[in-house]
């Protein structure tokens, strides 16, 4: 290739799935919409490992997100024949079992021997949580400042978010599809770029670039016009949306894009919308490879659903990774009934009033007792501006307490109301609300230095 | 002159722990310098005063014509501990959009900016 021709080449990323739970047929049509290099899946919201803990504890077999698997069927062809390649934090708490049931659907294919997985670990930080406080890592909450020994034995999982470089090893050890366990959402877009074009591990821009380029299609169709509040009523077709696609260059710059025939847009504001999302301090935007600056981004037109990103920077990576932990933090659970016209505001106002009294009466604590008025003033509290009466209001009402007992208790006293309580009253088919186990998350920091990524290939 | 915030901006917010983050976006790029002028911490701060329990922190974004605000103690614990309905934060953007600024009537007309209904 000459010079010319390298430094215009483009290496495509697209995105098929925001979270875990996101649209089945994304991955499919990501694939067979039009050319795309890598299919990179974002399956681990903040619990979900420990979601995933629990199901590995019930069966050795499991703790990994099983519509990876589905997803993997549906564009094994791709991976197969035309050598698309797919990375995944789809590993949970255990990337192996996972990539072994990738495998089994791809002997099932009749693709045997065709498949090559890497398999990131050495996230997994709770066999070894005990040697690290005792040695001196106390994982101090990063909002709270408590250090972990406060919530120590209530620990579910504990998982370092990795960054791109075992990813980018196990794509330069020619895996066709990678999966991972806590990998940043981000990463899972840079590696890809990063290993097409060579990128050093302190080319800080350039890093900087792939991160960003990550954020902006880690929640799939959030940036092609789901969730688009700018001039939401003519975003097209959205029955038909189209995943965001990274169109990479080896000068960090790239563009936003998407299958044409697809629904959706992808535009400046809808790009901006994205890269809002989540934000905290936006110059320092810190992840295992280098800290972005967001505001050195630039964005520009560049067609019909197409944005050109470019003049990003970055910043050397601290000597800190952040880690996940899971814990179980008592219970809850939340009821609701329906009240109608006329004075619906006012009869779900009687029923709190009187389920209330009938909790103090039975000498119940709780940590939290939580009203809302669905359809007055759930989303926007008391910023919420009367327009008039409500022609019906979902009364939801939700207790949390370390108590399991008092919660239950709470479960029994809402279907009573219905007979006994204000009148027009409906909605209660669901019947008693269920008791949930709260499994809270624990974000704190840890040394660099102490956690060990690994890369398996498995065939 | 009034100018509703949710005819000169779009937005979209989200969430980190009980910290609810609302970016605000100026629809026109003349019209962010009136936006990061009016949308201070303080204003910022009594607009959601009985809404969050903590500290407003405010960041500039003008190369997207955006500001950043992060709200703290805001989710009711936040996460799986929550009990609200936004328990991530997702509607936050749109009750920073209820604010109305107070824009001097000649810079107003002369941006063109949308006067609130009266």
């Amino acid at each position: 290739m000459t010079s010319s021709a390298a430094k215009h080449r483009i290496v495509r990323v697209a995105s098929g799935q925001g979270f875990w739970g996101d649209w089945l047929d994304a991955p499919r049509r990501q694939v067979e919409g039009g050319p795309v290099d890598y299919l990179m899946l974002d399956y681990l919201a903040e619990v979900t490992m420990s979601i995933l803990q629990k199901q590995k504890e019930r069966d050795p077999s499991m703790g990994y997100a099983r519509d990876f698997i589905g997803a993997m069927e549906s564009v094994l062809p791709a991976v197969v024949e035309r050598g698309v390649r797919v990375v995944a934090n789809a590993g949970g708490v255990n990337p192996l079992a996972c990539a072994r049931a990738v495998l089994d659907v791809a002997r099932e294919r009749g693709a045997a021997g065709k498949l090559t997985i890497g398999i990131v670990t050495g996230d997994d930080l709770l066999p070894r949580l005990d040697e690290l406080i005792t040695s001196g890592h106390p994982l101090a909450n990063m909002e709270t400042g408590e250090p972990l020994d406060t919530v120590r034995d209530r620990v579910l999982s504990a998982n370092a978010y990795l960054g791109s470089t075992p990813i980018v090893d196990a794509l330069a050890r020619g895996a066709h599809v990678v999966v991972t366990g806590r990998s940043t959402d981000t990463a899972l877009t840079m590696a890809p770029l990063r290993h097409e074009f060579g990128w050093a591990a302190d080319d800080w821009d350039r890093l900087a670039a792939g991160i960003i380029a990550g954020h902006i299609i880690e929640c799939g169709a959030q940036c092609s016009g789901g969730n688009c509040l700018y001039d939401w009523r003519n975003v097209p077709d959205l029955a038909n949306v189209g995943y965001p696609i990274v169109e990479g260059q080896s000068d960090g710059s790239f563009v936003i894009t998407k299958h044409p025939e697809t629904g959706g847009w992808i535009n400046v504001p809808s790009v901006t919308e994205q890269l809002v999302y989540e934000m905290g301090d936006p110059r320092s935007y810190i992840t295992p490879d280098v800290v972005a600056d967001f505001t050195s981004i630039r964005l520009a037109p560049d067609g019909e659903n197409r944005v050109r990103v470019f003049g990003i920077t970055g910043r050397p990576a601290t000597d800190k990774l952040k880690v996940s932990i899971a814990y179980r933090a008592g219970f809850k659970a939340i009821g609701s009934l329906v009240y109608a016209w006329p004075d619906a505001l006012e009869k779900a106002q009687l029923a709190d009033r009187v389920l209330r009294e009938r909790l103090d009466a039975m000498g119940l604590r709780f940590d939290q007792l939580l009203t809302e008025f669905v359809g007055v003033s759930a989303a926007h509290g008391p910023l919420t501006v009367a327009t008039g009466e409500a022609p019906e209001v979902q009364w939801r009402v939700g207790v949390r307490s370390s108590d399991r007992k008092a919660v239950e208790r709470f479960t029994r006293e809402i279907a009573p109301l219905v007979l006994n309580g204000p009148p027009t009253v409906t909605g209660f088919a669901g019947g008693r609300p269920k008791v949930e186990e709260i499994v809270a998350y624990w974000p704190a920091l840890v040394d660099k230095t102490v956690v060990r990524p690994h890369v398996e290939m498995l065939a | 002159m009034k100018v509703r915030l949710v005819d000169v901006a779009h937005a979209r917010s989200g969430d980190k722990g009980d910290t609810a983050n609302v970016g605000v976006i100026a629809l026109r790029p003349e019209w962010y310098p009136i936006i990061a002028e009016s949308l201070t911490m303080e204003r910022v701060a009594s607009h959601f005063a009985g809404v969050i329990d903590g500290g407003v922190e405010r960041f500039e974004l003008p190369n997207l014509n955006a500001l950043n605000f992060l709200l703290h103690g805001a989710l009711d614990g936040g996460g799986t501990l929550s009990l609200k309905t936004d328990a991530q934060g997702k509607v936050f953007s749109t009750a920073m959009l209820r604010m109305v600024l107070d824009v001097d009537d000649a810079r107003g007309r002369a941006l063109a900016l949308p006067a609130a209904p009266v």
